[in-house]
């Protein structure tokens, strides 16, 4: 960048000067560089397109500064071609050198897509069956493996279960606590404020005792593990097919399925009826408390009931979506994370995708459920 | 004339482990400076420290005569446009498309239209010799040395001052990687730059560098030119530069260099 040493810099400057000969010469001075048109250049663009008219000479030999942004704001003045009478400072005319060359300026613009609505409807309804298909690959896949693990138990990934349970059943416990103490407390509040009209007071053992642990402690458990656990598993398995660790366990012939699938997969269906069980106590508790509270139920009488109001094949099935709904999570958020492509938006999306799909998933097989078992353990006794 | 940076009185310690001890560095402005040295020697630390991505332990660096680390985040700002960084994966925005990645410094500046942009990543990619078809695909669509030379295009495409090299030819074979030496070559003489180099490679150490900075026991041992760089006795010097292949680098670079082994 030509300077003279000892000038201070000065803003860049059109002046338009009519010579002697009546002809007309743009001078520019000043620095042309990015940090002084910064915040100028929209006002220089409209002076430069103002003074270029055909036939001026324009003198570039006062210009302190140049860099390829100058240029290009003058280059485009002069409608990208070389005016013929030009008279440059030196060395600032190496940065029209690129110009020169043909092309600079050709817009390539993509057609507007009349069919974009059907396509992208199309699009998505083979993407939801690609998935669909994806995942019965997996699932199968997985089966496979835990055949090959049955006949050889020494080998299985042990160490890899165990320290998934720790991570999405142990760690579960603080959050899934609170929220099952919160709603076994409101859901009792709001029963026996409408159980006391009716005078039916010791119904509240029954409302929350089927409704806790055959519906709301299984679904509301299942809901914050998919969000907890789901999400750092897509997310855990998409960094590692970004950072091509999954392709490093494939050439070394460890199977991902065996060593982060499956694992996961048996973690959570172990950790969520666990899960589900804590939450599910811990809920009851919260409504026995508000019950004695509004209804003047003791706590004693309300444990010592519970199990003549609800039938003992309730636990059993909330524990048995658990094991269901956990390999389900598991299943949805590893098929996620091995989709993930090796760019940082498609693994935000498919953390997304996997949250939102394993909560249907988890809300459609709950559904499954309870029309399958319409009439186990609800008569009233 | 202010140095481009100067480097005081660093220390930088990880725990226990001091990586910098009492380092100082000056670069002026037009030079093409070298940092190398055994891996853990701090030389990616002490570019990072250069960047203010990271802070050190004791002491100051200078970015045109600013300090970094106790500015205020608008002049920090203002010292951010006038360097690129060219970092060693490349680090395009994966989300991006190619043309995204380069003309989001310039959209970002918010003084230009979209059609001098347009034009300007055009000229960006011609200086890096990449062809305008490439310009709307995608980072993981490229090959290494194609993600190197765009990322270049960004570094450049707020027309620093200064840039900062990591590793620039790591992972290019060494007919792209020559080829990489010789754009920057040239574009450091047109736009006059004043370069940071971090690396390794020791023919692009030695086609490249006007002074040659050697990180080891903690501090700069040696800050200059190639040929007073190989005259002193460390150990590091010795096998880094006279080693075999270090010789052949330098045989390289012709009768320019006298070695004197002993």
């Amino acid at each position: 960048m030509p300077q003279a040493p000892t000038a201070p810099v000065q803003h860049p400057e059109v002046h338009e000067i009519r010579g002697a000969d009546g002809a007309c010469t743009v001078e520019l001075t000043g620095a042309w560089d990015i940090r002084a048109l910064e915040a100028r250049a929209r006002n220089l663009q409209l002076r430069l397109s103002e003074a270029a008219r055909a036939g001026v000479r324009w003198d570039l030999s006062r210009v302190q500064r140049m860099d390829h942004i100058g240029a290009l704001l003058i280059w485009r003045a002069w409608a990208r071609r070389r005016p013929t009478q030009l008279a440059f400072a030196p060395g600032i005319e190496v940065f029209f050198d690129k110009f020169d060359a043909p092309g600079v300026g050709a817009q390539a613009q993509s057609a507007a897509d009349m069919l974009a609505l059907v396509r992208m409807l199309g699009a998505r309804m083979l993407r939801g069956l690609d998935h669909a298909a994806g995942m019965v690959q997996l699932l199968g896949q997985v089966l496979i493996d835990s055949m090959a693990l049955l006949r050889r138990p020494a080998r299985g990934p042990w160490r890899e279960i165990s320290a998934n349970l720790y991570r999405v059943g142990a760690q579960a416990m603080g959050v899934t606590a609170l929220v099952g103490m919160l709603i076994g407390i409101v859901l009792s509040y709001l029963s026996s404020e409408q159980l006391k009209a009716v005078g039916a007071n010791a119904l509240i053992v029954n409302i929350l005792g089927i409704g806790i642990i055959r519906e709301l402690g299984p679904v509301i458990t299942a809901v914050l593990v998919a969000g907890r656990s789901g999400s750092s598993i897509t997310a855990q398995l998409g960094v590692m097919r970004v950072t091509e660790e999954l392709d490093a366990l494939s050439v070394m012939g460890i199977p991902h399925t065996v060593r982060l699938i499956l694992p996961k997969i048996i973690a959570l269906a172990i950790a969520l009826p666990l899960l589900i069980l804590w939450t599910s106590g811990i809920a009851l508790v919260g409504g026995s408390i508000a019950a004695s509270h509004e209804l003047g139920i003791s706590m004693h009488s309300f444990l010592s009931s519970l199990p003549v109001a609800v039938p003992t094949i309730n636990l059993w099935l909330g524990l048995g979506k658990g094991v269901v709904f956990g390999a389900l999570i598991a299943l949805t958020a590893c098929h996620y994370g091995l989709r993930v492509q090796p760019n940082t938006e498609s693994l935000g999306i498919g953390t997304t995708n996997s949250v939102v799909t394993s909560i249907t998933v988890v809300i459609i097989a709950d559904a499954i459920f309870a029309v399958m078992f319409a009439d186990v353990g609800i008569s009233l006794q | 004339m202010t140095p481009i940076i100067e480097v005081e009185g660093l220390w930088t310690q990880f725990g226990d482990h001091v990586v910098h001890k009492d380092l100082n560095l000056t670069v002026q402005a037009g030079e093409v400076v070298s940092l190398v040295g055994g891996s853990g020697s701090g030389k990616t630390t002490l570019m990072r420290q250069m960047l203010g991505l990271e802070q050190p332990a004791r002491g100051s660096v200078r970015v045109f005569g600013i300090p970094l680390h106790d500015s205020d985040s608008g002049t920090l700002k203002k010292i951010r446009k006038r360097w690129g960084v060219l970092f060693q994966g490349g680090a395009l925005y994966s989300a991006l498309s190619v043309y995204d990645n380069i003309a989001l410094p310039l959209r970002e500046l918010r003084a230009f239209d979209d059609d001098f942009v347009h034009d300007m990543v055009m000229l960006k990619l011609d200086m890096v010799d990449i062809e305008r078809s490439h310009a709307h695909k995608m980072p993981s669509d490229l090959s290494g040395g194609m993600v190197k030379r765009i990322a270049l295009a960004r570094a450049l495409a707020l027309e620093p001052e200064l840039i900062f090299l990591d590793e620039p030819t790591a992972g290019l074979d060494p007919d792209r990687s020559e080829s990489f030496v010789k754009l920057i070559q040239s574009l450091r003489h047109k736009l006059n730059l004043t370069v940071i180099i971090v690396t390794h490679d020791l023919d692009t150490l030695v086609s490249l560098s006007d002074k040659i900075a050697v990180l080891a026991d903690q501090r700069v041992i040696v800050y200059g030119s190639l040929q007073e760089a190989i005259t002193v006795k460390h150990p590091f010097v010795i096998n880094f530069f006279l080693g075999e292949r270090g010789l052949r680098a330098l045989s390289a670079v012709g009768e320019s260099i006298k070695l004197n082994q002993t």
